[in-house]
């Protein structure tokens, strides 16, 4: 097992690299950091010098990928692709537009994602799983048809509606909860309550539905069958076998997402003017701070290879048939 | 006039073209028409697909589009905006501009100004809107006009069916028919005398832009599974049927694309082709060829994000399938690869293509709302509902609030998005051979 994670580990770094060369080519290829330059110093009637000092602060005056002008290490290391790409292996993400090291910003802003995600997580995950169980305990009644036409309606409305609607009403007309803002420390719960209510009730429609299924098909399945044969009660089958057996794919399916967690909702965090990673990676966009979105680029590819590679640990541990080699 | 094609029109007319050959060239065993018998039989399938067959119709006409001539030149001169042939039609809802906000079915402007009176006196009121210049009707009197239109409508068109002898059974489809047409014939009732959802900030007709961004949703909503079928499918056929080498590398493709977050790869690149557009204006004679572009483009880029999916399940599939015994008698027969995919592999993976596009299409329509949100859908002068949605957010501080354009947006996109997913789901109790429950 132990050499089967090593090898996932290390069949991960093509992909990074994959992932750094594609970002690499759409950042400085497509259009070369002279565009950049003429974009972010806006005016039309630019001076060379003005591009060329841009270039120089931000350390795009190199060569892309060889530096003719060394004849040691320094050719392949003193290039922008050395500097802005691999560089992020050592999680050396250098800094933003505004002279900030993105490093450091990131490590402050995970905590306020972290307070808004990992409860929706659970919280989601509970909700859900509960009102899929309950709809499978009354499948082929009226109640479980009304719960599957509410959970379409349900997903089909705009996530953005449910924070602007849950905004006005619950806190700007009925004032229950601040509209927005984040605190540090207990008294934060006042600021993570919306949105986290908010989260859940707009991901209810696609997770109960999608729990469902997986427990539907459970139910067809022949140890179902051999345990109503033994006389079990229905809710007995239910809540013990069905549970425990369609637990698995959930779990598994949910532990893919789990690092990703880290990133934040980009939604969320920026309308509740939480100072997470999602509303760190909107400002970027909308400052066009490009160093910010390769960093979270970047950041977002190893999450999500560290999702794959619990995923199978939790496969392994979760299904006793499944053995990794 | 002078007619227009934008990239865009192009491929929605292609699109329906083809799906017009292929319903008409459709394989001879029939089960291509034996599934749409029992979509049709389907009562959810049927009004959803009726209602999304109006959204269609509207996204064609606002498909159409021309550069009308100028008015009083010698020579024919053309005018530089680009209108569509919808714009045509809502004529009437873009005849009166008003200069802010007004209400829905407002006869007044929702701030205050300095208003002349007819003595010379000049004081601060709610002026009278440009709409409502000329004695208007009361709207119960146009409710019941359009009423009794669409009455005399539905009459004329019994009559017609009548007297050449269709034979018709009221069905589902029919009632939605029926409500379509009284809604239209109380729109056109209503439409030359009040604005009936409002005015937006600049004093546009909310209306106006909610048909208008149509479009834009099921472009986006189509074009972006379409431009990336044939590599998805194309890939993941490959993979599964060749394995080796070609199956490593494409899994590795897919992988890369999928390790980056969705929202990030199409940021990056939304922001990349912005630098571009703008460091390169020669290449867009017009302000409707940027915008076109910047759609097609997010089309194209959001495609890239969302491929992967599909071409995973197709490669799953076909490592099933190509162990089949009437696959290895074909290879025992010696036929080709290229034939047995096409033949025996592609046919076989129809129905799971089919219900990817159609169940991809209403996560998408939501999508662009929310990518227009963080600034990388749309053009900003495109008309869709994600820039209705984010020019409105910020008035709902106002008092009174500001809500029409809100609402106007979110219920459009809703009946849309619910119908595409009520129809993908009748389609896919339709298609899949295997039926659920």
């Amino acid at each position: 097992m132990m050499a089967y994670l090593l090898r996932r580990l290390r069949d991960a770094i093509p992909i990074l690299l994959g992932v750094n060369l594609l970002t690499f080519t759409l950042f400085f290829v497509v259009n070369t950091p002279d565009d950049m330059a003429h974009m972010h110093l806006g005016a039309k009637h630019v001076t060379p010098q003005a591009v060329a000092q841009w270039k120089t602060e931000h350390g795009y005056d190199l060569p892309l990928f060889y530096n003719s002008a060394h004849t040691d290490i320094d050719s392949v290391t003193d290039t922008i692709f050395f500097n802005k790409s691999l560089r992020m292996f050592a999680l050396d993400f250098g800094a933003a537009d505004d002279g900030r090291d993105i490093a450091n910003e990131i490590k402050t802003r995970a905590g306020p994602s972290l307070a808004i995600a990992v409860p929706v997580f659970i919280l989601g995950l509970l909700v859900n799983i509960s009102f899929a169980l309950m709809m499978v305990f009354f499948r082929h009644t009226y109640l479980d048809g009304l719960g599957v036409v509410l959970a379409v309606v349900l997903m089909s409305i705009s996530g953005l509606f449910y924070i602007i609607a849950g905004q006005f009403f619950i806190a700007k007309l009925w004032h229950w909860l601040p509209i927005s803002g984040f605190a540090t420390g207990i008294d934060a719960w006042r600021f993570v309550l919306l949105p986290v209510l908010i989260s859940v009730v707009g991901g209810i429609g696609s997770g109960t539905r999608w729990y469902r299924s997986i427990f539907l098909a459970e139910i067809g399945k022949d140890y179902v069958r051999t345990a109503r044969a033994k006389g079990l009660s229905e809710s007995r089958i239910l809540f013990r076998h069905v549970l425990q057996n369609g637990m698995i794919p959930i779990l598994t399916g949910a532990v893919v997402v789990l690092p990703l967690l880290f990133m934040g909702s980009l939604l969320t965090e920026s309308f509740f003017g939480i100072p997470g990673l999602g509303s760190y990676v909107i400002d970027a966009i909308q400052a066009q701070d490009f160093a910010i979105v390769r960093a979270m680029v970047f950041i977002g590819a190893v999450l999500y290879l560290v999702g794959l590679w619990l995923t199978d640990i939790a496969y392994s541990w979760a299904d006793p048939r499944v053995r990794l080699s | 006039m002078m007619p227009v094609v934008l990239w865009t029109d192009a491929l929605i007319y292609l699109l329906v073209i083809s799906m017009a050959l292929m319903l008409y060239f459709q394989p001879a065993d029939g089960q291509l028409r034996e599934a749409l018998r029992r979509l049709y039989q389907n009562k959810m399938g049927i009004i959803t697909g009726w209602i999304l067959l109006m959204f269609t119709l509207l996204a064609l006409l606002d498909s159409l589009h021309y550069r009308p001539v100028l008015p009083d030149s010698p020579t024919p001169q053309y005018s530089i905006e680009v209108m569509s042939a919808l714009d045509a039609v809502l004529q009437p809802l873009r005849a009166h501009n008003e200069k802010t906000y007004s209400a829905p079915l407002a006869q007044h402007l929702y701030v205050k100004e300095n208003v002349t009176l007819a003595n010379g006196l000049v004081v601060r009121d709610y002026p009278r809107l440009n709409i409502a210049q000329t004695p208007q009707p009361e709207v119960s009197v146009l409710l019941l006009r359009g009423t009794s239109w669409g009455m005399a409508a539905i009459l004329l068109i019994w009559l017609v069916m009548r007297l050449f002898h269709v034979r018709h059974t009221m069905g589902a489809g029919s009632w939605v028919l029926i409500i379509v047409l009284l809604g239209t014939m109380l729109l056109i009732s209503l439409a030359g005398h009040y604005h009936i959802l409002g005015t937006d900030k600049v004093g546009q007709d909310v209306l106006y832009s909610t048909l208008k961004s149509i479009r834009t949703g099921l472009l986006i909503g189509t074009l972006t599974t379409l431009i990336m079928l044939p590599f998805a499918v194309l890939m993941g056929i490959s993979a599964g049927y060749f394995g080796g080498w070609l199956d490593d590398v494409i899994q590795y493709i897919y992988t890369t694309l999928n390790a980056i977050p969705s929202v990030l790869l199409i940021a990056a690149a939304v922001l990349m082709m912005q630098v571009y557009i703008e460091t390169h204006p020669a290449l867009f004679d017009s302000s409707a060829a940027r915008t076109d572009f910047r759609l097609l483009f997010l089309c194209i880029i959001i495609g890239v994000t969302n491929w992967t999916g599909l071409c995973r399940l197709l490669r799953g599939e076909t490592l099933k399938l190509r162990e089949l015994d009437y696959v290895q008698a074909a290879r025992a027969f010696a036929v080709s690869d290229m034939r047995i995919m096409l033949r025996h592999i592609l046919p076989n993976l129809f129905h799971l293509i089919l219900i990817s596009v159609v169940m991809d299409f209403s996560g998408l329509v939501l999508a662009e709302a929310v990518l227009s949100y963080v600034g990388v859908g749309v053009d900003p002068a495109m008309q869709s509902w994600g820039n209705m949605i984010n020019a409105a957010r910020l008035e709902m501080a106002r008092e009174p609030v500001v809500w029409w354009p809100l609402v106007a947006a979110f219920s459009f996109m809703f009946t849309l998005v619910l119908a595409a997913n009520l129809f993908a789901d009748s389609v896919r109790d339709a298609f899949d051979p295997k039926g659920h429950a």
